[in-house]
């Protein structure tokens, strides 16, 4: 019974860990859609977009040490601090700005290349990425706090306690992500379904030529996928930053979204969300149930070989579109 | 002959010219030249199309009638020549910017967007009919969802027209071919273009189909006033639909005129009856 319990917990804290991953994995799947790109980059523009709001929120000189090694100054700060409202809208324009320039720069060279060719360009973006921000706003661990509550939440803890006389540790901040979480998702699929902007969004997924035949510039649809890929970055990026730091190791999951999306399929908003959760629950229970029989630590592996059982028997994933050659 | 009666529901039995109807052209292709690598797929070409008549384009495979489309829609550029629309010299456009300039198209391999119903493929045809910003759809809810209501009530006037209501909300995936291609002509009239291209609107279908398809286009032709030009192999239809006829043969325009001038013109027979090129 106790056990029982205690896997309650496991489970609903699994659910909001879940939500983190689901969140990186939508920004994968919306540019994926729109362009045939996979974003590799997707997890460092999360850390990007933290490091840029903590900055920007902490007046920290961005290049502060370039400039100072150049020109021998001592500039650090610019001596404010930003309302974190402010700073997020900030942030925001950094990402659209950044994914403008990587539509110019790099992806509007690249029409009509081979996904791989668009693949690496990614990674390539990836590393560069990490680097600017490193360069930018240095590589140590910053603390993000934006407002969002944290601790305990004493409720579900008197609650629980009452009801099995074992109090559940939520985190607020997990109650509080999960929330957010759900809003953007209402938010992205009102957008699509009821803007023009979203209707020439979804019309771009489906058929670049035809889209281009009813008035629909791919270049500009690129330019805002990218930024709303980078808003959802922003909003993980805030998320984690918040829980453990925003610190380079953020970039690494980048990769966790990977096994959600082959749970989930690459071409599946709602496959991201249920392959999220599905992954952080199996994982946090698994590491409960079997973890102490075989020595722990299997957090790092199971999401992955998750992955590889569902690619052998279920290859486009849970709600990926199944793909048929007609011969 | 299946045509006739469609046509003569329709139009005058006395064969109309096409100045009786239609006015200053809409639009001209002047010396147009185009080839890709080595290979020239027109080769100056000059023709107009004149505003409120049904213009074909015809010829043998490979003559180069879909370049002609393609060129006209932006999805080709020529490497010489120019093309004047609505009085003006036309720059070198993208397709999204012909688009929106008013000239509408349909492709020979349809292009639907599969996943979506086929209310929301009409309805992407009115992408540019919507006003409302990003910004303010966001903030002046009332407008934006005034205009939604209002291009909904326009697309769903034409898909009773073109007599699909009873598949609106089916996804274009799972639709037959012929109706298929009358979704995506649904789509090109939400926008309300100016002109009409149709590239082999009747191909592959069945002879109601054809019939059909037929009684749409004199419909839009003569009830909306929409200027068409149309690429078609059927030459019975071609015929029976059209004002004036351009013929094409190894990207070259071998005779231009009415139907009739072009039923006894010698070298467009010899074209289609494969009299040997020297």
């Amino acid at each position: 019974m106790d056990n029982l319990i205690f896997a309650a917990e496991v489970f609903v804290n699994g659910l909001m860990a879940g939500v983190l991953y689901s969140l990186v994995a939508i920004g994968f799947v919306l540019i994926y859609k729109a362009s045939g790109i996979f974003n590799y980059a997707q997890g460092v523009m999360a850390l990007f977009s933290a490091l840029t709001l903590v900055g920007l929120m902490n007046g920290q000189v961005p290049f502060g040490h370039l400039i100072n090694a150049i020109f021998g100054t001592q500039v650090h700060h610019f001596g404010w601090h930003l309302p974190a409202i402010v700073a997020i809208v900030l942030t925001m324009g950094v990402m659209v700005a950044l994914a403008w320039i990587v539509q110019r720069v790099i992806f509007r060279h690249l029409i009509n290349q081979e996904p791989i060719i668009l693949f690496m360009a990614t990674i390539g973006l990836a590393y560069f990425m990490e680097g600017l921000g490193d360069m930018m706003w240095g590589a140590d661990i910053k603390k993000l706090d934006i407002g969002l509550p944290q601790g305990i939440n004493t409720g579900i803890d008197s609650f629980t306690a009452d009801l099995f006389g074992y109090g559940f540790f939520i985190d607020n901040l997990d109650i509080v992500a999960t929330f957010i979480a759900a809003g953007l998702v209402v938010v992205l699929v009102a957008f699509s379904h009821y803007t023009k902007q979203g209707r020439a969004m979804r019309a771009v997924a489906d058929d670049h030529q035809a889209a281009l035949s009813v008035g629909v510039s791919l270049n500009f649809i690129w330019i805002l996928v990218w930024s709303v890929a980078g808003f959802v970055a922003l909003v993980a990026g805030i998320m984690w930053g918040t829980k453990s730091g925003v610190q380079f190791s953020l970039s690494l999951i980048a990769l966790k979204a990977l096994p959600v999306l082959m749970l989930g399929g690459f071409t599946s908003i709602p496959g991201a969300i249920v392959g999220g959760l599905i992954i952080g629950i199996g994982e946090k229970l698994f590491e409960f149930s079997v973890g102490p029989i075989i020595g722990g630590a299997t957090e790092n592996w199971f999401a992955y070989v998750l992955a590889l059982i569902f690619l052998v028997f279920r290859p486009q994933g849970l709600f990926g579109e199944r793909i048929i050659e007609r011969v | 002959m299946i045509h006739a009666a469609t046509k003569g529901a329709e139009a005058s039995g006395d064969s109309p010219l096409a100045t009786d109807k239609a006015g200053d052209p809409i639009l001209e292709l002047r010396d147009i030249s185009l080839s890709f690598g080595g290979v020239a797929a027109i080769k100056d070409v000059s023709f107009d199309i004149l505003e409120g008549e049904i213009r074909a384009i015809i010829g043998p495979n490979g003559a180069g009638k879909s370049s002609i489309l393609n060129v006209i829609s932006g999805f080709y550029v020529p490497q010489e020549g120019r093309i004047v629309y609505r009085g003006a010299r036309r720059p070198s456009l993208k397709p999204y910017q012909v688009a929106r300039q008013g000239i509408a198209r349909t492709f020979q391999s349809i292009a639907l967007f599969e996943g979506m119903s086929v209310l929301d493929n009409v309805m992407t045809g009115r992408i540019n009919h919507m006003r409302s910003g990003l910004l303010s759809q966001a903030l002046w809810r009332g407008r934006a969802e005034r205009e939604e209501v209002e291009n909904r009530k326009f697309c769903e006037g034409i898909i009773d027209f073109l007599e699909i209501q009873h598949i609106r909300k089916t996804r274009v995936a799972q639709l037959p071919y012929g109706l298929k291609k009358r979704v995506e002509l649904a789509r090109a009239l939400a926008s309300e273009p100016k002109l009409l291209l149709l590239d082999e609107p009747m191909a592959g279908m069945s002879v109601e189909e054809k019939e059909d398809m037929c009684r749409f286009i004199l419909y839009v032709n003569d009830e909306i006033g929409t200027t068409i030009a149309l690429i078609e192999h059927d030459m019975g239809v071609v015929m029976d639909l059209s004002d004036r006829v351009v013929v094409m043969d190894y990207g070259r325009k071998i005779g231009d005129g009415s139907p009739d001038e072009i039923r006894n013109n010698q070298a467009v027979i010899d074209a289609y009856l494969g009299v040997v090129h020297d």
